[in-house]
């Protein structure tokens, strides 16, 4: 019994040591990132580096905050990929109720298409889409993000938003047909607002893709003021040679409309993702 | 309206079997029952016509979409690859298959190639090795509930940033002078400060090694999911009958796992090679073509050079290289 016990509280210890080790891995460049946001660039490189500094200071976020150009980044970023949430929730819920509630010809086919449009390739679209935004007049917009954005975004969203339908019983919004209302009204009264959680799920996920974008961010915007959080960091890298720790402010205010996403709807989001990603 | 809904009824119920076939997210139970019910199908659907719209009515927004998004890019892009001096030119010359042998014979591409096939099998492989060693470790039921839940969120933590923040975290962190090198002249492991990211033999190693960090925790997370779902029952069977810890996990869970890790591994190969940003912001392609992927060379002949019909060619050749993969992909989703 005592050497049962013992094996136990061993096979504890090196499975919170391996955890440990793990952790350090994921967690480690983060921290550091966190501690240079803090330091005054002459100190980026001291020898012996130091992770709290002496000279602790918010001058690096005083200086990203305080800059117009900067901010603007932001601003682009939050237009940018709210404004391809909402259309990509809009388009999936109307796909996915025609695929969670209908049969008809072609189905399989279009489904077959959705699934491939995951792996086309971004480097691939990238130059026919220089091509069309400019022909359409939407080089360096926002609708030429957004419409370029949704192409990435609304595949996995349709895919994830027909399983959670199809999870929902048919019942819910035949009952409200059987009384005589349009299939649309049933779609928007009875069957979105008891899809919240799995419309937060997608939601976020397609506001992280977005906010994330890099590749048509860089070749379909040219001016500063166009410019998103991503680019906007890379040009900071060019800028202002290497000021790392305006660098590690820019990327932490950047990175933290993600990080609250992710904290508050952690557990919807994981379920949803993984649902999603291992079997679509 | 309403009468044709009601008749529309029985046929929902098969509607969602059929969907659950079509759309692998749904449960495997419904999928098998699909094929049972398609022969009464046939019998009962001949809907009345306006209900026979009204699918494509919803369906019409996304269908426009792709149509705009991906249909007419991809036709675009493959007449840009037959012809010459697109987009530049107005009036491009039919070219027949030149750009293909142009950007087929470049030593360039064929380096791009090969860095782009060590890049994406050895991140597989370490995204797929270290995922599954932590998602077992944290599947472990040694721990508390709060603990795992602390260790979870520190891990997922690299996959939450911006490929534009994971560069520039890794930049300063390999800098010659960075904190990198000094941990490993401290600890003796190295004698001499290294510039990782700028020496044509380390380069392509440290950015897969940037890779591996930057998406690990999504496979660990997918994994972590799957070993969920792994029945008690079959390790309770299993320790009845005396097998260790360890042939527990190679007998029961590495077999149940592996739908969950073939389809990773595809779609791992899948997204690694369509890396661009990671690349273009910590080494471009160099030192000497030391880091080119398929990515970068295609983008730097368009953006760079602005020979978009030799990137053209490129971008299809990525594309089909892409589609065998996601053909094995979309397989490995129907056997399951």
């Amino acid at each position: 019994m005592l050497t049962r016990k013992r094996r136990r509280l061993g096979a504890k210890i090196a499975v919170l040591a391996g955890l440990c080790v793990g952790a350090a891995f994921a967690g480690l460049p983060v921290v550091w990132m966190l501690s240079t946001s803090f330091k005054t660039n002459g100190e980026v490189f001291q020898v012996p580096p130091r992770l709290i500094t002496e000279n602790f200071s918010f001058d690096a976020y005083a200086a990203i905050l305080g800059d117009g150009t900067q901010l603007r980044f932001f601003i682009n970023s939050y237009i940018v990929a709210l404004s391809v949430t909402v259309l990509t929730l809009f388009v999936a819920i109307l796909a996915a109720y025609g695929f969670s509630r209908y049969n008809f010809p072609l189905k399989r086919s279009v489904n077959a298409v959705i699934v491939t449009v995951q792996a086309v390739p971004p480097i691939t679209l990238v130059i026919p889409y220089f091509g069309l935004v400019v022909a359409l007049g939407l080089y360096n917009t926002y609708p030429g993000l957004i419409l370029t954005h949704m192409v990435f975004t609304l595949p996995y969203a349709i895919i994830m938003m027909t399983a959670y339908f199809n999870t929902l019983p048919r019942e819910l919004d035949e009952s409200v047909k059987v009384d005589g209302a349009s299939s649309w009204t049933a779609l928007w009264r009875i069957l979105v607002p008891i899809s919240v959680p799995g419309l937060v799920a997608v939601g976020v996920y397609t506001f992280m893709i977005s906010w994330n974008e890099y590749l048509f961010a860089l070749t379909l915007t040219r001016t500063d003021d166009m410019r998103t959080v991503p680019i906007g960091i890379q040009l900071l890298m060019g800028q202002h040679s290497y000021e790392w720790n305006q660098m590690m402010a820019m990327s932490i205010l950047g990175s933290i409309p993600v990080l609250v996403l992710f904290l508050l709807f952690q557990r919807r989001f994981i379920g949803g993702l993984t649902s999603g990603a291992v079997k679509a | 309206m309403g009468r044709a809904d009601r008749a529309a009824r029985p046929r929902n119920k098969e509607t969602s079997m059929e969907t659950a076939k079509l759309d692998p997210a749904a449960s495997p139970g419904a999928a098998k029952s699909a094929s049972e019910s398609s022969a009464g199908r046939r019998r009962r659907t001949r809907p009345f016509p306006v209900q026979r719209v009204v699918p494509y009515g919803y369906l019409s927004p996304t269908l426009i979409l792709i149509f705009v998004l991906m249909i007419i890019p991809i036709a675009m892009v493959v007449s840009y690859s037959f012809k010459d001096n697109v987009i530049v030119e107005q009036n491009p010359v039919f070219a027949g298959l030149a750009n293909y042998t142009t950007v087929l014979t470049d030593p360039d591409f064929l380096a791009a190639l090969k860095n782009t096939f060590v890049f994406i099998t050895v991140s597989t492989v370490a995204h797929l090795g270290l995922g599954l060693a932590f998602a077992t470790m944290l599947n472990t039921p040694l721990l508390g509930g709060v603990t795992k839940a602390i260790f979870r969120i520190v891990y997922i933590l690299p996959w939450l940033f911006t490929v534009a923040v994971i560069a520039v975290i890794w930049r300063l962190m390999l800098d010659p002078s960075g904190v990198v090198n000094y941990i490993l002249t401290t600890i003796g492991v190295m004698r001499e400060q290294v510039s990782w990211l700028s020496e044509p033999n380390t380069a392509l190693w440290a950015l897969t090694f940037i890779n591996i960090w930057a998406g690990f925790p999504f496979f660990m997370i997918s994994i972590l999911a799957g070993l969920q779902g792994i029945s008690p029952i079959l390790y309770e069977a299993a320790s009845v009958d005396g097998a260790s810890t360890f042939r527990q996990f190679r007998n029961v869970t590495i077999p149940q796992l592996k739908p969950v890790l073939l389809s990773m591994a595809v779609l791992d190969l899948i997204w690694t090679s369509q890396q661009f940003a990671l690349i273009w912001m910590t080494t471009g392609g160099g030192p000497l073509n030391a880091t080119e992927m398929l990515s970068t060379y295609t983008y730097k002949q368009a953006f760079s050079s602005y020979e978009f019909a030799t990137a053209s060619a490129a971008a299809v050749i990525v594309l089909l290289l892409t589609m065998v993969l996601a053909f094995f992909y979309v397989r490995l989703q129907k056997e399951r």
